[in-house]
């Protein structure tokens, strides 16, 4: 085996791509499964985004906190949701990770320090300057981490909270998630920056860009940023460039595409790809080791499935259970 | 005798015991200490009417001045309460709640119920409320129903010192999330409060005054105004028995239906306008669960379906007094099934 030239150790490489994985093959299965009107509701797919929810997450603990998105599966599972309980949400039975009450677009593990995946855009930056404020009255160097879309980076909650974070020095992290759509709305017409290292630098924070496709120059940068503010140093910015595989929602037909591009970005900036190649082309890592974990991965989502369909439906009796603490 | 003091004296007791008791407990808020940053006097202000004043001195950094804005540091409170905080955020005036309204009610208000039990959000959002202090109609609503009405959120509405001081401390260790809403009318009226730390449950409105003629229902200012048209009425010999509610999420109907089973008749009294008000919602139950009982048509006195005015000549028309109640009292007793 050659000497190693990653910054992992081949286990966290092979862990790394493991959720890469589970993620891409979550989403495939819940195209496929959605299509066949398996799930109600409303459904938006992580595909293609793999390399930015997990080069951020394999920095952090259970006691750092996330506040995600209503793209949320990738986060859930890199933040290390349990697979089968996200199924069975996603399916809306009980034992799911919110009891079948959440569904997509609501799934949290706060034991995790998941805090939700969140269907108002843009609502998790401030969520997430609270879980930051919360560390810092705590002082033990945990971060918290918000994610936006290119789309909710024009959120009024993102940019007060890019003040707040900034104006409180607090240990928060602003990530941009950038595949270039808001909605069917492209990038450039809805932000009038080019860079979000200087809209960061607006409010006197420091900003990062980096190629969200690429796993390695993410866990790179958020290495640095996340250190930083576990230190004291204050919020940062990191816009990740990538690319969505599918549409907004499934069932969006993406005529706004130009022709071509999807099957260009499936060839050319597939972050599972870029990964798989990186990592056997330094001899790091085989092509078969990546197969069993693949097949290891397609294994837990099958069960998952099968879990989730097998799993009882809500009743009556849950209708109005949980609304509050006491009441 | 109990020593007396103002509403707002007994936030700032209730405010200070349950830091010292409890250092989860923090103050988010626009100027609540003041002068942050500036070179003159820090705790200059202890918020725009001087609620917080003092309590900087003594817990420091747990008050936590913020930028002006509401979505951010609202939001904030939410996002601590939900990682294990006990935050009490202060917003100036309810009238702001628009700028900030995502974060309470699909935000803090949705947690629980979404996440499917596995959450507890204890923020607690101080705000003041209601009209007759001159400041028109961006700073003078009462938007209590707006809030009774999303599941997942308790609203509070207190009337005297000592309800203020009781209820405020048992929204600080509710762990649901919870609207306190402070007349701004009311601060300076004076009431016996002891000194010690106590609370008062939620969902358990206060018969303020006993009678057997008709129940008038009310909170917050308009409980006074009530009162006030008791003592009046009381001279004609009608018997006005006047309930406190209290708190308004969740509902002290029990009370209200015991009273009417004795008085068969009922006027709700609330400062909010009329349309989905207080008021209407406390009537159509009324109405469904002690039809049999009412000898009278329910009567609502509330404000009219219009902004609060600025001039002091329309301000005072808009507010409900005494003489609107007992002439509803009046229009229920002879209007009334014989």
């Amino acid at each position: 085996m050659a000497a190693n030239p990653f910054p992992l150790s081949k286990e966290q490489l092979l862990q790394a791509y493991r959720t890469m994985r589970t993620i891409r093959e979550f989403e495939e299965r819940l195209h496929v499964d959605f299509g066949r009107g398996d799930i109600p509701g409303f459904v938006h797919l992580y595909a293609g985004e793999e390399a930015a929810g997990t080069g951020i997450m394999v920095h952090l603990g259970d006691g750092d906190r996330i506040a995600s998105t209503h793209r949320g599966h990738g986060h859930c599972i890199a933040k290390g949701v349990d697979v089968r309980s996200m199924m069975k949400e996603i399916y809306g039975r009980k034992g799911g990770a919110c009891e079948g009450k959440g569904g997509s677009m609501h799934i949290a593990d706060l034991d995790k320090g998941m805090m939700g995946a969140n269907g108002i855009l843009g609502a998790g930056a401030p969520l997430a300057c609270g879980a930051a404020l919360a560390a810092k009255f705590r002082g033990q160097g945990e971060v918290a981490i918000s994610f936006v879309g290119d789309g909710a980076s024009n959120q009024g909650t993102f940019l007060e909270s890019l003040n707040l974070a900034a104006v409180w020095n607090l240990p928060a992290i602003f990530v941009v998630e950038n595949n270039g759509y808001a909605e069917s709305t492209s990038r450039d017409y809805g932000v009038a920056v080019d860079s979000y290292v200087d809209r960061a630098a607006g409010f006197g924070l420091p900003g990062v860009t980096v190629d969200g496709t690429d796993f390695f120059a993410v866990h790179e940068a958020a290495g640095e940023i996340i250190a930083r503010a576990r230190k004291g140093a204050g919020p940062a910015l990191l816009e990740c460039k990538m690319v969505r595989f599918y549409g907004h929602f499934e069932g969006d037909a993406q005529t706004y595409r130009a022709p071509g591009e999807l099957e260009q970005n499936r060839a050319e900036r597939d972050c599972l790809k870029k990964f798989a190649a990186a990592v056997t082309a330094a001899g790091v890592i085989t092509t078969e080791e990546l197969t069993t974990v693949d097949h290891e991965v397609l294994s837990l989502i099958e069960n998952a499935v099968v879990a989730a369909k097998a799993a009882p439906l809500p009743t009556a009796a849950d209708l109005t259970t949980d609304v509050y603490v006491a009441y | 005798m109990a020593r007396k003091i103002s509403m707002k004296q007994a936030i700032n007791e209730a405010l200070d015991q349950e830091m010292t008791r409890d250092p989860s407990v923090i103050l988010l808020g626009e100027d609540i200490v003041g002068g942050a940053g500036g070179n003159g006097e820090r705790d200059a202000w202890g918020g725009v009417l001087g609620v917080t004043k003092g309590l900087y001195a003594k817990h420091g950094d747990r008050l936590l001045d913020t930028p002006l804005s509401e979505s951010a540091y609202v939001g904030a409170a939410i996002g601590a309460a939900a990682c294990g905080m006990r935050p009490v955020a202060e917003l100036m005036f309810i009238d702001f709640m628009g700028v900030c309204f995502d974060q309470i009610y699909n935000q803090a208000a949705k947690f629980r119920y979404m996440f499917g039990g596995k959450a507890q959000t204890p923020v607690v959002i101080r705000t003041m409320v209601g009209a007759g202090f001159r400041a028109a109609a961006q700073h003078s609503q009462m938007l209590t129903p707006l809030f009774t009405h999303i599941p997942g959120l308790k609203v509070v509405c207190p009337s005297t010192p000592y309800d203020t001081k009781g209820l405020l401390i048992q929204a600080i260790r509710d762990n649901d999330p919870v609207i306190f809403c402070e007349h701004k009318n009311l601060y300076g009226f004076e009431g016996e409060v002891p000194e010690a730390s106590y609370t008062i449950p939620f969902g358990e409105a206060n018969v303020v005054r006993e009678g057997k003629d008709v129940t008038l229902v009310s909170y917050g200012l308009m409980v006074h105004r009530a009162l006030d048209a008791a003592a009046a009425l009381a001279r004609d010999r009608i018997e006005a028995e006047v309930i406190d509610l209290r708190t308004l999420s969740p509902l002290d109907l029990d009370t209200v239906l015991e009273s009417v089973a004795k008085t068969g008749r009922l006027v709700c009294v609330d400062e909010a306008n009329p349309r989905c008000s207080i008021a209407a919602d406390i009537s159509a139950q009324v109405a469904q669960q002690a039809f049999a009982a009412l000898k009278g048509p329910i009567e609502m006195v509330t404000p009219p379906h219009a902004p609060v005015p600025f001039s002091p000549a329309l301000e005072d028309l808009y507010l409900p007094g005494a003489a609107q109640i007992v002439a509803a009292v009046k229009r229920t007793l002879e209007g009334g099934r014989h």
